[in-house]
Parts: C-alpha cells; sequence; structure tokens
C-alpha cells in the first residue's frame, strides 16, 4: 500500500512540476504572450477561491457565500502593505498588520482559555469578548506599532530593493492569510450556529459589508491609498507565475493532507449527517469552525496574491455577483472534488474570458455572457452531480486505513474508496 | 458527562455575568440603544424631516414586499432561493416600460371611448399596464419553472441553484444586448401625471413647480398608488393562500411535499402556480418601482430583488405576512440610514441588520423553528 501511494504522490508531482517547466519556459520564450499568462494568474487565483469553498461546502456541506468577501479582506490588506512599502518606503503596513495580526491572535488564545474554563457561555457573550479583544489588539498595534516602523523600514532599506520588495510581498500575502482567518473565525462564530440556507445568507451579507466598507475606505476610514470606490491603482505586481503556481500547489496539499487526516474524516462525517456525527462524539461546531476558517484562509491568500497580479483594485470586483462564481466553480467541477475544482476553475475561466473572446466576431463579445448561463443550464440538467462527480485523480484520492485487525474476509476492502455523497437536501 | 451547570461559588462576578450571557445581550442592547438615542434626537430636532424619511421609507417597504412574496412563496414550498426572481421583476419594469413609452397602451380607454374623463382613463391605464406586466411574467416565471427547475426537482437542491443563478445571469445579459433592452439607464415616462400633495394644517395639493412650505410633509400619488396596489395585492395572495383549495394545496405541499402527492394534491401544478402568482408580485413590483424611481436598466433587478430577499428571511422565508413585516422594516431601515447615517453605508447596515436579527432569531421574526431532521 505504502509504495502505490508513492507512486500517485510522484506520478502527481511530476507532472505538477512538468506543468509548471513548460509554462515557465514558454514565458522566458515569449510564446506565451501577457493576456494569455495573465489568464493563466487569474485563473489560478480563482482555483484557489474555490478550493477554499469546496473545502467548506463540497467537504464539510456549509453553503458559503462569503468567499468573495474574504478574498476582498487578503486582497486589500495585502495590497496595503505592499503599496505602502514600494510607494512611500515605510513599513507602517507591515508592522501594524503584523503586531494586530499577532496581538489578535494572542487575544484570541487568552479568551479561549477563558471560555475553556467557563463552558455553557453564551455566544452572543463570546462574540462580544473576541471583539472587544480584537478592538484592544487593533489598538494596541497602532501603538506600539509607532515604535518599530523606523527600525524595520531602516532593516528593509538595507537589503536589495528587488530582494526586500519579494519579502515584503511574501510576508503581506500571509499576514492577509492570517488577518482574513481571524476574521473568518470572528464571523463564524455566531453565524456558523445558523441553519444551512441562512448561514449562506448571512456570508452573503459579509461579502455586501465588506465591499461597501471598500467602497468607503478613503473616506470614512482614512485609507486614503485604496481610494475607495475609485479604486486601487500603483500596487507593484509581484505576483509571478512561480508564487502563484507555489501558492496553488501548496494549497492543493494542504487541502489534501487535511481531508486525509483524521480531521478529514470528521469534516465529512459532519456534512453526511450532522446529528449521527455528533453521537458519535465529533465536535461539530469545531469542525465547521476550523473548515470555515481554513476556507476563508485560502480565498484571503488568493486574495493577496490576485491584489499583485494586474496591480489595481477595485471594490467592484468582489461584488456579491462575482461570489457566485466559486460556487458555480466547485458545483460544475463536482462538489467534493479537488480535481474537479481546480479543472472547472481553470477551464471556466480560460474558455469564458479566452477562447471565446477569441472566437466570437467582432462586435459579439458581450454575447459570451449570454452563452455562459446557457451552457451552465444546459451542464445541470445534463450531470446535475458536476463535471467531475467526485472523481479524484490518484494522489487526491481518500483512502480509508487498513482496518486494525485484519479479517480474512475484508482483505480486498483494503482501499476501499469512500463514497463521497452529495449533501443531499439539507435543512428541510 | 457531567458537566458543571451552575457557576462556582468562588467564581468572579465577572465569569458568573459571563456565564449568564449578560456580556452578548448587553452590547446588544447598547446597540439598540444607541441608535435609538440617535432617532429619538432626531425625531425630536425635525419631527416634520423624521416623519417624511418614514413615508420615504414606506413607499420602498411596500414595493419590497411585492417582491419578497414571491421568494417567500417559492422557498416554502420548493426551498429553492429563486434567484432570478429580481429579473422576473426587471422584465415587469422593462414591459412597463415598452407598453407606456414606445405602444402608449395606457391611453388606451382614450381610443375607445374619448368623453371618458381623463383622471378615469389614466387610473384603467395604469391598471392594464401592471396587469399586462404582470401577465408578462408570470408566462416568463412558469417558463423559467418547467424549463429550469421542473427536471432537477429530485437533483441535489444546489443544482437547482446553481441554474438559478444561470437563469438570473441569462436574463441579465440576454437583456443586456442591444437589440432587447440595450445596456443603458432609460428613462422611465411614468403614465400618470406625478402630484404631490403636503401635510401642514391638514391636506394641501403642492401646484407645481413650487417649493412646499418649509415643515411639511410631502407625500405624492405614487405612494399611495404603491400602497393600495400592494395591500390590494398581498390581502389577494393572504385570501387565494387561505381560503381557496389551491391555496389550501400550496400549503399541504409546502409542509409535505411526498404526503401531499400521496393525497392526490398536483404537486408540480401547485408549484407553477406558485411560482406564477410570485412572479405576477414580482412583475407589479416592477411596474411600482420603475413608477416610483423613474428609471430602466437590465441590471435594475439586483439590489431590490436581493434586498426583498433579506426582507423575507428577516420576516421568516416561507411566511407571507412575515415577508411583509420584513419589507417594511427593510425599507425603513434603508430610509433612515440614509437619511441619519450614512447613505453610501446603507446596504451595509441593512445587512447588519438581517445578522443581528438572524443571532436572536435564527429563522426571522415570524419563521417556525426548522423541524430536527428524522
Amino acid at each position: 500500500m505504502k509504495l502505490k501511494v508513492d507512486r500517485s504522490a510522484l506520478g502527481f508531482f511530476g507532472i505538477a512540476i512538468t506543468f509548471y517547466v513548460i509554462t515557465q519556459t514558454l514565458i522566458s520564450l515569449g510564446v506565451l504572450n501577457d493576456f494569455w499568462m495573465t489568464l493563466l494568474r487569474f485563473g489560478a487565483v480563482l482555483a484557489m477561491v474555490s478550493l477554499g469553498l469546496n473545502l467548506i461546502y463540497g467537504f464539510n456541506g456549509q453553503f458559503s457565500l462569503g468567499q468573495y468577501g474574504f478574498y476582498a479582506i487578503g486582497a486589500y490588506s495585502a495590497a496595503d502593505v505592499t503599496y505602502r512599502w514600494t510607494q512611500l518606503h515605510s513599513a507602517s503596513g507591515l508592522v501594524v498588520l503584523l503586531l494586530g495580526v499577532a496581538f489578535t491572535g494572542l487575544f484570541f488564545l487568552g479568551v479561549g482559555n477563558l471560555l475553556k474554563r467557563l463552558p455553557r457561555m453564551d455566544t452572543l457573550s463570546a462574540f462580544g469578548l473576541y471583539v472587544i479583544g480584537t478592538i484592544l489588539a487593533g489598538l494596541l498595534a497602532v501603538l506600539l506599532g509607532k515604535l518599530f516602523i523606523p527600525p524595520i523600514t531602516k532593516l528593509l532599506l538595507f537589503i536589495p530593493e528587488a530582494i526586500a520588495a519579494q519579502i515584503v510581498f511574501l510576508f503581506a500575502v500571509l499576514l492577509a492569510g492570517v488577518l482574513t482567518a481571524e476574521v473568518a473565525f470572528l464571523f463564524g462564530l455566531p453565524v456558523l450556529a445558523l441553519g444551512s440556507d441562512y448561514f449562506g445568507i448571512a456570508t452573503l451579507g459579509l461579502t455586501i459589508i465588506v465591499k461597501v466598507l471598500l467602497d468607503n475606505s478613503d473616506t470614512m476610514f482614512g485609507f486614503q491609498e485604496m481610494k475607495g470606490a475609485r479604486g486601487m491603482v500603483g500596487i507593484p505586481q509581484l505576483s509571478s507565475w512561480f508564487w502563484v503556481f507555489l501558492f496553488l500547489m501548496l494549497m492543493i496539499l494542504i487541502a489534501r493532507n487535511l481531508l486525509h487526516s483524521s480531521y478529514g474524516r470528521a469534516i465529512i462525517s459532519v456534512r453526511e449527517d450532522e446529528i449521527a456525527a455528533k453521537s458519535m462524539g465529533i465536535d461539530v461546531t469545531h469542525y465547521k469552525t476550523l473548515t470555515f476558517i481554513m476556507g476563508s484562509t485560502f480565498a484571503g491568500l488568493a486574495g493577496g496574491i490576485y491584489a499583485h497580479i494586474n496591480g489595481f483594485l477595485h471594490p467592484d470586483i468582489f461584488n456579491f455577483i462575482k461570489s457566485f462564481d466559486p460556487l458555480i466553480i466547485v458545483v460544475f467541477g463536482g462538489l467534493g472534488s479537488i480535481t474537479g475544482t481546480i479543472a472547472a476553475a481553470f477551464g471556466i475561466y480560460m474558455v469564458l474570458e479566452g477562447v471565446l473572446r477569441l472566437i466570437l466576431p467582432q462586435g459579439f463579445e458581450t454575447w459570451r455572457y449570454v452563452i455562459y448561463p446557457m451552457l451552465l443550464l444546459v451542464m445541470m440538467l445534463l450531470r446535475p452531480k458536476g463535471l467531475f462527480g467526485t472523481f479524484e485523480v490518484p494522489f487526491l484520492r481518500q483512502l480509508l486505513p487498513p482496518p486494525l485487525r485484519k479479517s480474512p474476509g475484508s482483505l480486498e476492502n483494503d482501499h476501499k474508496v469512500i463514497s463521497p455523497v452529495l449533501p443531499t437536501s439539507e435543512g428541510g | 458527562m457531567d458537566i458543571q451547570i451552575s457557576p462556582n461559588k468562588q467564581s468572579s462576578w465577572f465569569s458568573r455575568a459571563l456565564l449568564k450571557g449578560y456580556l452578548g445581550r448587553g452590547l446588544l442592547l447598547l446597540l439598540g440603544l444607541l441608535v435609538a438615542i440617535r432617532l429619538g434626537t432626531e425625531l425630536f430636532h425635525n419631527p416634520q424631516l423624521f416623519v417624511q424619511q418614514i413615508v420615504n421609507g414606506l413607499q420602498l417597504g411596500f414595493v419590497y414586499a411585492l417582491i419578497a412574496l414571491g421568494y417567500t412563496m417559492v422557498y416554502g414550498i420548493v426551498r429553492l432561493i429563486n434567484f432570478a426572481h429580481g429579473d422576473v421583476f426587471m422584465v415587469g419594469a422593462f414591459v412597463s416600460y415598452f407598453a407606456v413609452s414606445r405602444f402608449r397602451l395606457h391611453l388606451w380607454l382614450n381610443s375607445v371611448a374619448p368623453q371618458l374623463p381623463n383622471a378615469l382613463t389614466l387610473l384603467v391605464g395604469t391598471i392594464s399596464v401592471i396587469l399586462l406586466s404582470m401577465f408578462v411574467c408570470v408566462l416568463l416565471g412558469v417558463t423559467i419553472e418547467r424549463v429550469a427547475y421542473k427536471p432537477l426537482r429530485d437533483a441535489p437542491r444546489i443544482a437547482a441553484l446553481i441554474t438559478a443563478i444561470g437563469v438570473s445571469f441569462f436574463l441579465e445579459y440576454f437583456g443586456a444586448l442591444n437589440f432587447v433592452f440595450t445596456p443603458n439607464f432609460t428613462t422611465y415616462q411614468r403614465p400618470f401625471e406625478v402630484t404631490t400633495w403636503y401635510i401642514k394644517n391638514g391636506i394641501h395639493r403642492l401646484p407645481a413647480n413650487t417649493q412646499p412650505p418649509s415643515g411639511s410633509i410631502l407625500f405624492s400619488n405614487i405612494l399611495v398608488i404603491i400602497i393600495i396596489t400592494s395591500i390590494f395585492l398581498v390581502t389577494l395572495l393572504q385570501f387565494i393562500v387561505r381560503r381557496t383549495k389551491i391555496g389550501k394545496a400550496m400549503r399541504a405541499t409546502s409542509f409535505d411535499k411526498p404526503t401531499a402527492r400521496l393525497m392526490g394534491i398536483p404537486v408540480d401544478t401547485v408549484i407553477s402556480v406558485t411560482f406564477a402568482i410570485g412572479s405576477a408580485l414580482a412583475g407589479a413590483g416592477g411596474v411600482l418601482y420603475a413608477i416610483a424611481f423613474p428609471q430602466v436598466f437590465f441590471w435594475m433587478g439586483i439590489i431590490p430583488g436581493l434586498k426583498a430577499f433579506v426582507a423575507a428571511v428577516l420576516g421568516g422565508i416561507g411566511s407571507i405576512p412575515g415577508a411583509l413585516v420584513g419589507a417594511l422594516i427593510m425599507g425603513q431601515a434603508e430610509a433612515l440610514s440614509a437619511g441619519y447615517i450614512s447613505t453610501p453605508m446603507r446596504d451595509a447596515i441593512a445587512f447588519s441588520l438581517l445578522i443581528i436579527v438572524l443571532l436572536i432569531r435564527p429563522t426571522g421574526i415570524f419563521g417556525e423553528p426548522e423541524r430536527e431532521k428524522a
């Protein structure tokens, strides 16, 4: 059995690295022009966001429409950090975000410990405590940040400019991810207790609230560089294909390893039947929160990368209409299939923005959004379980651990694939 | 498991307060108090403006109610968030636009019987335009149901949701094509003239092109038409659902579909009728919205549709009085937050209100608690 897993892993990484090498050579040789390059990177970012949603919805059964809200949070926070570094030559964004995230994390841990000593506490009260903690952490970060900004700026100026930019970029994206995780935790805490559809609506609300806040980021919140509804420009274009590909691969690996662990089995059991899972001793709330945070963090990281592809951000990019895109991709590719999600993300994006744009005659570009929903309709009518159903490439396929005591009859059941069933009509 | 229920004797007042959930309730109470104080001072400082905002909110709220009813009925029966509903609303507005501006259908009585008074002609004309929009929307809604939702009745629920989003995109982008509704804003010509009244020591008519006296509350015949039409339609709907045979069938289907089918209820017909009624209400809502805010646009259905949906959830999705109350609350929240807090933030405030209400009452104001899965 060990050999088999190794071979599938080898094959997976072999294909991935070959794909990367080929695309990278094509880019270096100039065969792949900017248009297709941008499409490829956008497709990868969309794949990351959808992968996060697949974790939340496909594997854990929580119907979330908040993916683009977290995407926006990640994009804007990372963009702000790198903007301040490259345009204003100050590490203020980096330092304040780092401290803020760290203090918030510490406060969360402290409050979490307090809550452990007080079980049965009201969710709203717990939420209130966390919110107070977050506000305190933010204030503390801004106050303490003033001390640390000059030395860190000097330190970074000491390093060669290109390397410093890359370091700031990497930190910005990672911190944006952590910030998104904290926001997701805070938001998910009270909201995850709602039923399935209500949870979806509340997360849709998050997307809209984030968008409105970003629209007013310069007038009401004092982030002049974000320029509110006029759109943020001047973000350094640091997301090379290398970074995009690396992050995508990391996310696939993290998702895969999470789902193949005992955590993953618990997560899937919550999707299958919450009450049964609870009666098996699985802490349903814990796993729901965990998956929600993981999925949202993927969106946040993807946002951080997205912001540095074109160097332009606008709140309308994160409009709630767009927030259906990851949902469509996840369902199109097959709920609960990582392979399907990645393929659908690239496929839909390439077809919609690339191929259709090229094959449709001049003046008929608007028709592609007429064709696209029709395709979607036909697809759903013909294959309601999605293009790939629950198919996975061997490396991502989930194997049940071998039974502890082998009985003679169970030999052929060694590698039984868990049959991932679609979440049936929940909440009815 | 033996979990300690009562707080320890030696625990501090702080942990005891936390345990009883005072903190959460206290914070919510504080928030509510802040809003109440803000609104209260405004009411005290300038009562006329406050009442004016309430009146504006009513106008919005009743239009939202018409859309929200469609959402709530469809959700109540097939458990589907019908995202295409907002676009049916948009089509309703466009139908009335074409009827009024292009074909002048609202004057049909004039060509039949020119000796009738003008006001009567316009009244009949407006009603017939509304009826025409409702009729077209019924056709559209039933077609959507037959083509996109019916084949997926036994598929996973998400498949129908995705087709709903697909239908919504299709209607929007098809409408945006140049030979359909064009991608531009179009000015809507009302079928009747706007007459404004003001309230100050009694109701007076405001002559055209004059400023109202300060401290007066304005309202127009648009408000009157919207309120009368909405109340009439809501009452009619309530009558259909509560008193007629098809209404009984609808309630039975919404309660338990398989059993209803066993009892001989034609479930598919009932679902189609539900879509038809919902779409008719959306069509009427579209006409009224276009009359109130005279502009039509292929994306005009999205935001009102979403707000109405939020209203339906706020009131308890599946409940008809809930949809009405939720819509009125949404209208007030939007008008008051636009008037007193911040206009660009009003969507965020509306959604925050929704989330807060859901946290306190997870199934909305009039919603019944979800039944446990067997």
